[in-house]
């Protein structure tokens, strides 16, 4: 009988890593097939269906779907009935990532960020990004991975707006932010979005957004709403698939919220790419590992 | 909307041809370049080693693989072109580039040149590295080995695309285009959201 090491929750973390890199989740495939359907632009057609032959491409010669390989994040959730030394889960996920990174092996796109040297390893300072999270009952360790490329990353926005903007500015900035992203986060993707809590939490929120199965709605009805209010209203910029024209120009608009300060309401727009990549395990104590999405 | 199936070099005749939406496959040699690569060419008034006369250039950053002297494909896909923007129209008029190949579209200045020496830019699906890497028969070169991954990169092409006409040496502009159609929609939308303008 096997059990829980640290040794096996680097090994996953370089699975996951690979893993995610290569196998598309099933929600996005079925997104990417249903935007095929409803495209009624020839350009966007063209784009959609080469887009679904790289998904099959991947798939079949067991490769990478995009050349960029992104910034590890890591979102980990320790059950509560299990129990773990977090610095050392930490030192297993970098090591994990690196080793994916050199065993594969991939580029390295993690780089100092004034002298630009790039260590080939894909983590270094600060990297990689992981976000820990406590899950009563659970007897296992989650951990979700998301590879984030820079076309999409590079459109990000946060702002900090004030309780007088009311609901109606929080709208018009995801609108404004997707428009003037344009062609570059290789759309249709997954917009995400934060509001509330603070500079630094809203941004989280958003890159949990687009962490999320495409299309799932937030549990509060009046977010839900706001999603499918803005995934209209997007679409019909006419963007379509890369930015070329069409009806389709994003694949789900997800939003996660916080309670925020009575002064302030930050919002943040997290854009992800039409290869929104993640790929999750589940680690239990007896040493089995279940991989899903 | 014509598609078209051209042989690498490419003459000026055969690029002014071309128009916005028509849909490009590629034979022949192009050649990896980026960031880096560029700022050689222009800012360190390096040469590049290789003629680029009628050449296709595609923005992108592979992931490659050295075995002896050999360099084989792992991963190739191409990156945003935006940020390459001020190297386009030297790489038109001095070198002799025809052809950039990328995604997100270029400004201004590279389109003036496009029209002036007869170039054009072909958009690529984003993202579709595994497509990519596949129409990659070989990578023939590696020129300036020294900066991998943003060295000048000499890959022969099989069927390579579809690549879509995204700026032409007429002066259109496809982004441009979609881009302005979605700001006279704004106000609708706007209204529709509740927003006041």
């Amino acid at each position: 009988m096997t059990q829980f090491t640290y040794q096996l929750v680097e090994d996953t973390a370089k699975e996951l890593y690979i893993r995610a890199l290569k196998i598309l989740p099933p929600d996005v495939r079925e997104a990417l097939k249903k935007a095929l359907d409803r495209e009624t632009n020839p350009t966007g057609k063209e784009i959609l269906k080469t887009i679904l032959r790289n998904v099959e491409v991947a798939d079949q010669q067991n490769v990478l779907i995009c050349q960029d390989t992104g910034l590890p994040i890591y979102m980990v959730k320790i059950g509560s009935k299990f129990s773990v030394d977090g610095a050392r889960v930490a030192a297993a996920l970098k090591e994990g990532a690196k080793r994916a990174t050199w065993e594969y092996p991939f580029r390295g796109s993690s780089t100092h960020p004034v002298t630009r040297v790039n260590p080939q390893t894909s983590v270094g300072e600060g990297l990689p990004i992981i976000y820990w999270d406590f899950v009563p009952e659970n007897d296992f360790l989650e951990i979700l991975m998301i590879p984030k490329g820079s076309g999409s990353e590079n459109v990000s926005a946060m702002k900090m707006f004030i309780p007088a903007d009311g609901v109606a500015v929080i709208k018009k900035f995801v609108v404004d932010t997707v428009l003037q992203s344009g062609s570059n986060p290789c759309p249709p993707g997954v917009i995400g979005v934060g509001i509330g809590g603070t500079a630094d939490l809203v941004s989280k929120l958003a890159k949990e957004a687009i962490a999320r199965p495409v299309g799932s709605h937030n549990h509060d009805p009046f977010f839900a709403q706001m999603e499918d209010e803005l995934y209209e209203a997007i679409n019909s910029l006419g963007f379509g698939p890369m930015g070329l024209g069409g009806s389709v120009s994003t694949l789900a608009v997800h939003i996660e919220w916080a309670h925020t300060h009575i002064t302030q309401n930050p919002v943040a727009v997290n854009t992800q790419c039409w290869p929104a990549r993640r790929a999750r395990a589940k680690i239990y104590p007896d040493g089995k590992v279940e991989y899903g999405f | 909307m014509a598609t078209y199936t051209l042989t690498t070099p490419l003459t000026e005749e055969v690029v002014r041809k071309l128009h916005v939406r028509d849909s490009v496959i590629l034979n022949g040699t192009i050649f990896g370049i980026r960031d880096l690569t560029q700022i050689r060419i222009f800012d360190h008034k390096m040469d590049p080693p290789v003629s680029l006369q009628g050449a296709v250039c595609l923005h992108t950053a592979p992931s490659l693989k050295k075995k002896g002297d050999r360099w084989e494909k792992v991963c190739v896909g191409t990156t945003t072109s935006g940020r390459m923007d001020r190297f386009t129209p030297g790489l038109m008029e001095k070198y002799g580039v025809r052809a950039i190949i990328g995604k997100g579209g270029q400004y201004q200045a590279s389109l003036e040149a496009m029209k002036k020496f007869g170039g054009c830019y072909l958009a690529i699906v984003g993202g579709a590295a595994a497509v990519e890497t596949n129409q990659i028969v070989e990578v023939e070169k590696v020129y300036w080995e020294d900066i991998h991954p943003e060295a000048l990169y000499q890959f022969k092409v099989k069927d390579f695309g579809p690549l879509i006409v995204a700026m032409d040496s007429h002066g259109n502009h496809l982004y441009f285009e979609v881009k302005a159609q979605a700001e006279k929609k704004l106000p609708e939308i706007y209204k529709r959201l509740g927003i006041s303008p």
